[in-house]
């Protein structure tokens, strides 16, 4: 599993944080988890007790906990280690949300790629079910009831996307709404619903087995609590990491054993490129954050061929619906390839320079919204590297000599 | 606002637009805020008449405080906010996208049917698109799809806005379109890009209605018409429906609501049609005949306990609800009414009667028929409606060709002379007129009924004889007309068929009306589930939101405005009826002639049904069932 | 001409979607009774026909678009959405190749290679005998063992050009040893 340091979900026993959230009260539970700090694990970095908070107090018959186990973001694997070795947690976390917001229902929409989790996962289920802690009067509380049911997703990237997410949990194509209204006010089937990521509710569970100050004292002011990190690329033990959040991505690297590092791709195709003059900087959301995903680069590597790879997972990736996001990973595409043929013009790179900034700024979801992201970011650190390649043929000078 | 204003009216937020305070219902818009004080923030996927995607991109703004831009059409303002409607960000982010969007948009605007009427056009020109740094195809990619008989589908003109899908999802509950694919490949197409003719479509045209650009727009018929019309040995004829009338002024830059009825007359002639006849004499002998058939099958009903030809009765005048219920509920066919629409009577008609009268040779005929329709394409095509052994009807022109063929001659439509139509089938009725919008068919059906039932006029039971209960923009309305306890004799037309009205005493009748397929598919699953409208008698159905005045074959744009306006333009051209002559279908005296002279055995008789009445097809849901 | 729509109703014919006389309509019927006929049901429904039947064919499509009365072009707009549902045939073992960043830095492109030679298709092509279909995937979560394969639901990592033909071999082997599921009427496993 390469599981590379010690990570804090190993020494939670189960049923710690459960028992713990259920002895308390539903205002207080999102209190503890509001007062943890705990923010959002699968990037995006929103205060975990705030969307609970607002979900609580929207006033509806049904309310739905989802596991969001969609973690397609490339370089980013720290869920499938979760859910295979600690989905106990995750489980918990769940049901603590459950309890938290009153919802009587969570689903966790596992990706179809780790469609062969789903068995051991079902089998965890059943036999929480068998000891009471999913079903009526969960762990002896009364009138608290609450069942989770695995839904497989099929190989859409952009169901990540909260909102695309229900919308594929409500059969259709995944494509991202408009908000507001956001999900905790009117979501899966029109109810208030919470999103969350995999690795933030088993954090919960850690919260809740260990304290909410506990999670507090970790991390910098505005970022609470370890972060598990998925890394590979060009180091010598890939794998997944946990980290204080704060941590330096020189010391990451170095625990990971980094080679002759050039740049580190962190938070997958939607992240940055941090060069190797910034790796002083810090892993958290007052600085880099990511949903974990930190991918390194030797000086060996051509960021175009990088770049190239990420585009196309864009362009094949976006649900189509917004205009910009549709064409415009289509358009920068094609500029990537102009470029590795050494045949754009810098005013055609300024040009898509702003139909980069463009797709950040008018995109509908976030997924059109980070898909320039790498593009700018290599421009702005190695914008000499992609200009004035070599051509292949002399075809291009020729037929602008001809004309 | 003031503050106390806030106080006693807290549903109000305020909110600030390019540095101007207003104050708007709390869950309003941001889009709609902005255009009702007079921001102009343009739109490409938004249409009034549909649900808000948010995807085209054109209508973001910039909203302080929030990292991404907004589209505006989708925000609904809930709290107060600080709206940028023209930042440097906005400004670059939609030319952006215009430029995206005409890197794959295939078209020469001088040769397209939209050119002057296309919003990407109109888009392009208003951003200062100047260049194209992300291309421009000069080829086709897809082959432009022409094999329906109604709606021509050019994809590479598509901007992938979803109207259609819109369109054919909420408006008509049928969903011929839908985005397929993903990513770069997403388009928007049919069930397995299937043709339209067969995926169950129905040919009404409101997603040609709804199309920004030229992507679907309606089959062509102006060749063959022109060269109709320049071959000597043809007599070629047209007949115009009351709902383009209302409605071609569009075309000319007319506000909507003025109708060019009588302008129309002349022009056609300058065109070079022989004759220029009125719709509206078969409409009424529509009303006539399906009036005639509904109180034949009340009787059997009723009276006879014969339920062959249940109740409730279907109108069938729109090609595009009766194609509909052959898809939707094909067990259901024996409801609608066996009668023709009114161009196909008229079709017959002409090829029949008018060339006996005229000494013409039925082959040297071209009928031509004017209707804001794009499914009365299909509906002539219909191999059934042969009934002169001919084609019926040879060309259906839309209001949209209908104009062009007018601006090809060099005409300005509204300045022309007015002029009356040709004889033997001038005089109209007002009954024939309202045929054009929702409920009409139900009223000038009701006009007839209820006067030979009662003996009495319907102006006394109904002041002016406006069936108001009838009238309205419900899209499933419901009505109930309380027959007198005083009946008269049966009127001689239709002694052949009830001895007397003395079953229908102090009955009730009890209509329904439905308009856009969707509210007709609530109708039709009521039905047959045995629900309220299963115990009406007589339900009036029009495809188009609006009836024909909003058809598929109308002026691009439409909207609820422009449909009440040209609806308005109906009622009170109905009215005017009233001043010159009559307003009841059976008052018509050219009906009154054709059922001495030709159709002397009287309405739903054995010639009648040959040539006026037609039977249907089920078809089903599924694919090749077209 | 005839008045009476009797007389000009085409017999239906038994084989249309719209009779209720074939066994994909009977399964359809049995997967609605499993997991409902409003919309939500729809992606598990196809996940099911495309796991029996490897392809969700247009029949199928309306099928189910009929039992949840929604327009099959709505069930072709998720089918086209979704990589993992198809609406053509796809081989009983699926073989689908990470293409991403990490599984690309560790040598994809070799290990493509390699399986286009040894199996003899393209990407997106099924093997004549309806054994294999080769596909790209996007990111698969196994960056950190790449270049990683997953066959059907089961993954491979850290596989080298040389290890292609034993994965195949293991593959063809899983074929072999595995009884077919998919073979017509043996859908009892769903029965309740």
């Amino acid at each position: 599993m390469n599981i590379r340091n010690e990570v804090t979900f190993a020494s939670i026993r189960p049923k710690d944080g459960l028992t713990a959230a259920l002895g308390k009260d539903r205002d207080v539970v999102v209190e503890e988890v509001l007062r943890s700090g705990l923010k959002g694990r699968g990037g995006a970095g929103f205060p975990t007790g705030v969307k609970w908070k607002l979900a609580a107090e929207a006033k509806a018959e049904e309310k739905y906990i989802i596991c969001n186990a969609d973690e397609g973001e490339p370089g980013t694997f720290k869920d499938r280690v979760i859910l295979a070795e600690w989905a106990d947690l995750v489980f918990e976390g769940m049901t603590i949300a459950g309890y938290a917001i009153g919802a009587k229902s969570g689903i966790i929409y596992l990706r179809g790629e780790y469609g062969y989790l789903r068995q051991a996962l079902e089998d965890k289920l059943a036999l929480r079910r068998t000891e009471g802690l999913l079903g009526d009067d969960v762990m002896g509380k009364k009138g608290f009831s609450f069942d989770i049911h695995i839904h497989m997703g099929c190989g859409a990237y952009v169901c990540g996307e909260e909102s695309a997410l229900i919308e594929s949990l409500e059969g259709k194509r995944g494509e991202s709404r408009n908000r507001p209204p956001f999900p905790v006010s009117e979501g899966l089937f029109g109810c208030p619903t919470v999103v969350n990521n995999v690795e933030t509710l088993a954090w919960v569970a850690a919260i809740f087995a260990l304290g909410p100050d506990w999670f507090k004292h970790v991390g910098t002011e505005k970022s609470s609590g370890y972060k598990l990190l998925s890394i590979s690329g060009d180091v010598a033990h890939p794998g997944v990491y946990e980290f204080p959040m704060g941590t330096k991505i020189s010391a990451i690297l170095k625990a990971a054993g980094a080679e002759r590092p050039k740049a580190a791709v962190v938070g997958g195709a939607s992240g940055i490129l941090v060069p190797a003059k910034d790796f002083k900087r810090a892993i958290c959301f007052e600085d880099v954050s990511t949903g974990g995903s930190i991918i390194v680069l030797s000086e060996d590597r051509d960021f175009l061929d990088i770049l190239e790879n990420f585009q196309e997972f864009f362009a094949d990736e976006s649900c189509g619906q917004c205009t910009i996001c549709r064409l415009g990973n289509v358009k920068l595409l094609e500029g990537i390839r102009l470029l590795k043929e050494g045949r754009c013009t810098t005013k055609h790179l300024q040009e898509l320079c702003t139909l980069g900034s463009s797709m950040r700024a008018a995109s509908k979801c976030g997924l059109g919204q980070a898909s320039p992201n790498m593009f700018l970011s290599i421009l702005q650190h190695f914008k000499g590297e992609v200009l004035g390649r070599p051509q292949a043929d002399d075809h291009f000078v020729n037929k602008r000599k001809a004309s | 606002m003031s503050k106390e204003k806030q106080k006693t009216d807290a549903k109000m937020v305020d909110i600030v637009i390019d540095d101007k305070k207003i104050s708007v219902p709390f869950g309003t818009m941001l889009l709609d805020a902005a255009r009702q004080n007079g921001f102009e923030i343009p739109t490409l996927c938004y249409h009034e008449d549909l649900s808000r995607a948010g995807g085209c991109r054109m209508c973001i703004v910039e909203i302080e405080g929030q990292r991404a831009l907004t589209a505006s059409c989708a925000y609904p303002i809930t709290a107060p906010i600080n709206v940028q409607t023209t930042s440097r960000r906005v400004r670059e982010a939609r030319k952006t996208t215009l430029e995206l969007l005409l890197s794959e948009h295939c078209g020469d605007c001088y040769s397209c049917v939209r050119n002057g009427n296309c919003e990407l056009q109109t888009l392009a020109k208003e951003h200062g698109i100047t260049q194209l740094p992300y291309g421009h195809p000069t080829e086709k990619s897809r082959v432009t799809e022409t094999l329906s008989p109604s709606i021509v589908r050019d994809m590479d003109k598509c901007v992938d806005c979803g109207r259609c899908v819109r369109t054919c999802k909420e408006l008509q509950g049928i969903g011929v379109f839908e985005a397929v694919e993903r990513g770069f490949k997403k388009e928007i197409t049919t069930f397995q890009d299937k043709p339209m003719a067969e995926v169950g479509c129905i040919n009404c045209g409101q997603c040609v209605n709804r199309c920004p650009t030229a992507a679907l727009t309606e089959r062509d018929s102006i060749e063959e018409i022109w060269a109709a019309i320049n071959d000597p040995n043809k007599h070629v004829v047209i007949q115009t429906a009351p709902a383009p009338r209302a409605a071609i002024g569009e075309e000319f830059g007319l506000d909507p609501g003025q109708a060019m009825t009588w302008q129309l007359n002349t022009a056609l002639r300058k065109c070079g049609f022989d004759k220029v006849f009125d719709t509206n004499f078969t409409a009424d002998l529509t009303i006539i005949e399906e009036g005639t058939e509904l109180i034949q099958r009340l009787y059997k009903n009723l009276v006879q306990k014969d339920a062959s030809a249940p109740l409730p009765q279907f109108t069938s005048c729109c090609p595009g609800w009766v194609k509909f219920i052959e898809h939707v509920h094909p067990e259901m066919l024996d409801h609608l009414s066996s009668a023709k629409s009114p161009q196909q009577m008229f079709g017959a008609i002409i090829k029949t009667w008018y060339a006996q009268l005229n000494d013409i040779d039925p082959e040297n005929i071209v009928s031509v028929s004017l209707m804001p329709c794009t499914a009365k394409k299909f509906e002539c095509n219909r191999p059934e409606l042969r009934d002169s052994g001919l084609k019926d009807v040879d060309y259906v022109l839309t209001t949209r060709e209908c104009a062009k063929m007018i601006r090809e001659s060099g005409l300005h439509l509204p300045s022309l002379p007015p002029s009356d139509f040709d004889d033997p089938f001038g005089t109209a009725t007002g009954s024939g007129v309202i045929f054009g919008n929702t409920g009409g068919v139900m009223e000038a059906a009701l006009r007839s009924v209820l006067e030979f039932v009662t003996g009495l006029k319907v102006e006394d039971i109904f002041a002016n004889a406006n069936i108001l209960p009838v009238r309205g923009m419900e899209g499933c309305r419901f009505a109930e007309i309380k027959v007198p306890d005083e009946v008269g004799p049966v009127p001689e037309l239709i002694a052949h068929l009830v001895p007397n009205w003395d079953w229908l005493k102090g009955q009730t009748v009890r209509v329904g009306i439905a308009h856009g397929t969707k509210n007709a598919r609530k109708i039709l699953d009521d039905v047959a589930a045995g629900g309220f409208f299963s115990t009406c008698h007589f339900i009036e159905v029009m495809a188009c939101p609006g009836g024909c005045i909003g058809g598929g074959g109308q002026p691009i744009p439409t909207s609820p405005a422009i449909r009440q306006a040209r609806t308005d333009a109906i009622y009170k051209e109905d009215m005017a009826y009233g001043a010159k002559s009559v307003r009841k279908s059976h008052e018509n005296p050219a009906v009154a002639r054709i059922y001495k002279e030709f159709l002397t055995e009287g309405p739903c008789s054995h010639k009648s049904h040959e040539l006026l009445h037609t039977s249907y097809w089920p078809r089903g849901k599924f694919i090749g069932s077209w | 001409m005839p008045n009476s729509t009797a007389e000009k109703v085409r017999p239906v014919q038994k084989d249309r979607p719209g009779s209720k006389v074939n066994s994909l309509q009977d399964e359809i019927d049995r997967l609605t009774e499993r997991f409902g006929t409003e919309r939500k049901a729809l992606i598990p429904i196809l996940q099911e026909i495309k796991k029996r039947h490897h392809i969700i064919s247009g029949y199928a499509m309306q099928c189910v678009a009929d039992r949840l009365s929604i327009s099959p072009a709505e069930v072709y707009g998720v089918v086209s959405f979704y990589s993992f549902l198809h609406e053509e045939y796809q081989g009983r073992i699926v073989i689908r190749l990470c293409r991403t960043i990490s599984c690309d830095m560790a040598g994809k492109d070799a290990i493509a290679r390699q399986i286009q030679n040894d199996l003899g298709i393209k990407f997106g092509e099924t093997t004549p005998d309806g054994k294999f279909s080769l596909e790209w995937a996007n990111c698969v979560g196994m960056c950190d063992q790449g270049p990683a394969i997953i066959v059907n639901e089961q993954v491979f990592t850290h596989v080298t050009p040389e290890k292609v033909q034993e994965i195949i071999t293991a593959c063809v082997k899983m074929y072999e040893r595995t009884p077919d599921l998919f073979k017509k009427g043996n859908h009892n496993e769903h029965k309740k």
